[in-house]
C-alpha cells in the first residue's frame, strides 16, 4: 500500500515534467524548432548543444504577471508606499531638525536604560555617535536617514516576523511550508527584488525598507521559531499539567523563555538591515551608503573608507543597544547567581 | 469505586499505532514489534486501580513505561487503546475545555527535573496553578505563601528557581502541586534527581505531609527502597507490562517473576518492615521481660528503632498513635524478621 503510494507520486511528478517539456517546446519560436516534432527522434544532433527549443518560458509570464499586478493592485502598493514614506519623512525631518547635541543625549539615554544602566556600553555608544558627525559633518544627516530606514525596516520585521515565527513553532505544516520560502528570501540576490521594488514603490527610501524586510526577516523568524521550540519540554508539560490553555502556555511560558533567542534574532535583523541599506543606495536611497557609492565611483579610496568607518560605527551603536537589551532581559528572567545559604 | 482506574491500556509510539495494536494484543514482544514495524511499545495491556487516600508507587527501570503511564492519568499522553477512569470519568471523553478544567481541579503533578518556570519567582511558581485558574494575585500569593511555609522555604519566595539548590527546587515543585489543593498528586520520579541525603529528607517530608493531607498519590520511581518506604501498594513495570501489584511485603516475599526477584534480592528488610507486622500481640505477651522497655510507634520501621533497642539492651513496647499498648517485640522477633524464613508468616498475617 505504502509502496504503491510512492510510485504514484513519482508517476505524477513524471507527468508534470513531461507537461513542462511539451509547453516549452510548443512555446518556442518556430525557427528554433525542427520542422516536425518527429524529427527529434530521427535526427539526434540536438543532443550536442543545448537545443534552443528546450527553453522553459518563464520571463514572459513573469513580466506580464508583474504588469498585471501593477495595473490591478497598484493602488494597494501606492498605499503602502504612502504610509511608509510618510512615516520615514516625518521621522527623519523631526530628528534632523533637532540640534545635534540633543540627539547624542537622546542616544545616551536610550542606551543607558536599554542596557540596564551599564556605564561601559553607554560610554562606547556615546563616543561612536559623536564620531559619526566628527568624521565628516556631512555624515550626520545621512546617518540619521539611514537610521530611520533601518528602524522602520526593523519595526516591520518585528511586527511580521515574530508572529510568523510563533506560528511556525506551533504548527509543523506551517513550518514546512515556510522554510523553503525563507531559504528563497535569503538566497535570492538582492537586486532581483530591488528592481521590482523600484517599479512598485519608486526610487528612494521605501524600496529600501521593503528590501530590508525581505533580507532581514528570515533570521528573526528562524530564531523566534527555534527559541520557542527550544523551551524545555518538561516546563511546557508542567504548564499543561496545571491546566494552562494553549494561549496561557504561549504567553506565560513559551514567549518569556524564548525572549533571549528572539532578542538575538532582532539583533541579527538589525545587522542585516544595515548591510542592505548600503546596497540599497544603488537604487537611489539617500543615506550613508551613497557616500560609499560616491567614493567608489570617483575611485576616492579615502572617501569610501571614511564612509565605511561611519557605517561600522553605526553598526556598533545598533549592535550594542540591542545586544545589551537582550542580555538585560536574560539576566532578569534567568539569574545565574546562586544565593548564599 | 476506586479513585483512579486504568483498564487495559496500550500505548504504542510511532506513525501508525492503530495498525500495530492487533500485533501487540496477540502477544508479540517489544523487540519483534520494533523489528518489524519500527514502532515502540510503551504500555502493554496495563490495568490497575488506585484507592482514595493511598500512595501507589509505580516502579520500573528506565524505559519500562512508568513515565508514560503516569502521563495517561492526566492525559498528557493519549492511550492507543484502553480506558483511564478518574473518579469514574473516562479522561478520553473529555473535550479540550473540560480537560483543562479537569487538570486544574482534579490533579497536580511534580516532575523529575522539577519543571519549574525559570522566569518566575518561587512565589509565582507556586501560585502558577492558581494563576491559570484566574485567581487574583493577592489571593494566590496568600495560598502560595502557606504552601511555601509548609515545605519550609520561607524567606526564599522572591528568589528565582535556578538560584536554589536541587532539593529546594523540588520543594518548590511540591509546593506548587499542593497549592491547587487537588485530591490527586502525580509524582514523576520526583526525587530521583536529588542526592541521597536530600532525597531521604524529602521522602520524610512527603510522608509527613501525606499523613495530614491524605491525598491520592501516584509516585513513579526506579528506586526500590523509595518505593517500599512510600508505597501502600507497589506496581512493577517491565517493558511496558505490569508484572506485579501488591503491598511492599508481598513484593519482597513473593516476587511474581525473576525480574521482580532480582529487584528485591538486596533489599534492606529493616527499612521495609513495620513494627506492627512482627510484634507479639499484647494478649499473648506472657513471659516477656517488661522491666526494661523502649516505646515504639506501631508504624515505625525496624531500622528506626533497632539502634535504640540494641544500645539499651531492652525490649520494645509497641503503641499506637493514642499511646495504647498493642504488643511487644523482643530480640527473638527481631532476629526472625531480619532473616528470610520469617517473611512468609509476615506476609500471611498482613493479608
Amino acid at each position: 500500500m505504502k509502496k504503491y503510494k510512492t510510485y504514484l507520486k513519482y508517476f505524477i511528478y513524471l507527468i508534470i515534467f513531461a507537461f513542462v517539456i511539451i509547453i516549452s517546446y510548443r512555446s518556442a519560436k518556430p525557427r528554433y524548432k525542427p520542422e516536425h516534432y518527429t524529427d527529434i527522434f530521427k535526427d539526434f544532433s540536438w543532443l550536442n548543444d543545448w537545443p534552443k527549443w528546450l527553453d522553459f518560458p518563464l520571463m514572459q509570464p513573469l513580466n506580464s504577471g508583474f504588469d498585471w499586478l501593477i495595473a490591478k493592485y497598484g493602488i494597494f502598493f501606492e498605499g503602502i508606499n504612502f504610509f511608509l514614506l510618510g512615516l520615514y519623512t516625518s521621522m527623519k525631518n523631526s530628528i534632523v531638525s533637532l540640534p545635534w547635541p540633543l540627539v547624542i543625549a537622546a542616544v545616551i539615554l536610550i542606551t543607558y536604560f536599554a542596557s540596564g544602566r551599564k556605564t561601559q556600553t553607554t560610554v562606547l555608544v556615546a563616543f561612536c555617535t559623536f564620531f559619526l558627525g566628527f568624521l565628516s559633518p556631512r555624515y550626520w544627516d545621512k546617518c540619521i536617514m539611514t537610521t530611520c530606514i533601518v528602524v522602520i525596516g526593523m519595526l516591520l520585521c518585528i511586527a511580521i516576523g515574530i508572529p510568523v515565527g510563533i506560528a511556525m513553532a506551533r504548527n509543523k505544516k506551517v513550518r514546512n511550508a515556510l522554510l523553503p520560502i525563507l531559504d528563497l528570501m535569503q538566497t535570492i540576490p538582492s537586486f532581483c527584488y530591488l528592481i521590482p521594488g523600484i517599479l512598485l514603490f519608486g526610487l528612494g527610501a521605501v524600496p529600501a525598507i521593503i528590501a530590508i524586510f525581505v533580507y532581514a526577516v528570515p533570521p528573526l523568524i528562524r530564531l523566534t521559531d527555534l527559541g520557542i521550540r527550544l523551551v524545555d519540554k518538561e516546563v511546557i508539560e508542567a504548564s499543561e499539567a496545571f491546566g494552562a490553555s494553549k494561549k496561557q502556555t504561549l504567553w506565560g511560558v513559551q514567549i518569556p523563555l524564548a525572549l533571549p533567542n528572539i532578542m538575538q534574532g532582532i539583533n541579527q535583523c538589525t545587522m542585516m538591515s544595515l548591510a542592505m541599506v548600503v546596497i540599497a543606495s544603488m537604487i537611489g536611497t539617500r543615506g550613508i551608503g551613497d557616500e560609499v557609492l560616491l567614493g567608489l565611483q570617483q575611485l576616492n579610496v579615502g572617501m569610501a573608507t571614511e564612509a565605511g568607518i561611519a557605517i561600522v560605527l553605526l553598526a556598533i551603536i545598533f549592535d550594542r543597544i540591542t545586544q545589551s537589551y537582550g542580555e538585560k532581559i536574560q539576566e532578569r528572567t534567568q539569574p545565574k547567581k546562586k544565593i548564599d545559604l | 469505586m476506586s479513585k483512579i482506574e486504568v483498564k487495559n491500556v496500550y500505548k504504542i509510539f510511532g506513525d501508525q499505532p492503530s495498525k500495530v495494536l492487533p500485533m501487540v494484543q496477540q502477544g508479540a514482544t517489544k523487540e519483534e514489534i520494533l523489528d518489524k514495524t519500527g514502532h515502540t511499545v510503551g504500555l502493554d495491556n496495563v490495568s490497575l486501580s488506585i484507592e482514595e487516600g493511598e500512595t501507589f508507587v509505580c516502579m520500573g527501570l528506565s524505559g519500562s513505561g512508568k513515565s508514560t503511564l503516569i502521563r495517561h492519568i492526566n492525559r498528557l499522553i493519549d492511550p492507543t487503546a484502553g480506558e483511564v477512569l478518574v473518579e469514574g470519568t473516562n479522561v478520553m471523553d473529555l473535550d479540550q475545555k473540560k480537560l483543562i478544567e479537569f487538570r486544574r481541579h482534579k490533579m497536580s503533578m511534580v516532575f523529575q527535573r522539577f519543571g519549574l518556570f525559570p522566569h518566575k519567582t518561587v512565589m509565582e511558581n507556586v501560585g502558577y496553578g492558581l494563576e491559570v485558574q484566574g485567581q487574583k494575585p493577592e489571593e494566590r500569593n496568600k495560598t502560595a505563601m502557606e504552601k511555601i511555609e509548609a515545605v519550609g522555604l520561607i524567606g526564599f519566595e522572591h528568589q528565582y528557581p535556578n538560584q536554589l539548590s536541587g532539593g529546594m527546587q523540588q520543594r518548590v515543585g511540591l509546593a506548587r502541586a499542593l497549592a491547587t489543593n487537588t485530591d490527586i498528586m502525580l509524582m514523576d520520579e520526583a526525587f530521583s534527581a536529588l542526592d541521597p541525603l536530600i532525597r531521604s529528607d524529602m521522602q520524610k517530608q512527603l510522608i509527613n505531609l501525606q499523613s495530614e493531607l491524605k491525598k491520592t498519590i501516584v509516585f513513579i520511581t526506579h528506586d526500590l527502597d523509595e518505593s517500599l518506604r512510600l508505597g501502600d501498594h507497589i506496581g512493577i513495570l517491565n517493558h511496558g507490562k505490569l508484572v506485579q501489584v501488591g503491598t511492599p511485603i508481598e513484593i519482597i516475599m513473593k516476587p511474581a517473576d525473576d525480574y521482580v526477584a532480582a529487584f528485591v534480592k538486596d533489599v534492606n528488610r529493616a527499612k521495609v518492615i513495620k513494627a506492627k507486622i512482627i510484634m507479639k500481640p499484647a494478649n499473648s505477651s506472657d513471659g516477656i521481660d517488661k522491666s526494661n522497655l523502649v516505646k515504639v510507634n506501631e508504624d515505625q520501621f525496624i531500622d528506626e528503632f533497632l539502634p535504640k533497642v540494641v544500645c539499651s539492651n531492652a525490649n520494645c513496647e509497641i503503641v499506637d498513635k493514642e499511646g495504647a499498648v498493642k504488643g511487644y517485640i523482643t530480640k527473638k522477633e527481631l532476629s526472625k524478621a531480619l532473616t528470610k524464613e520469617h517473611m512468609a508468616d509476615a506476609a500471611k498475617s498482613t493479608k
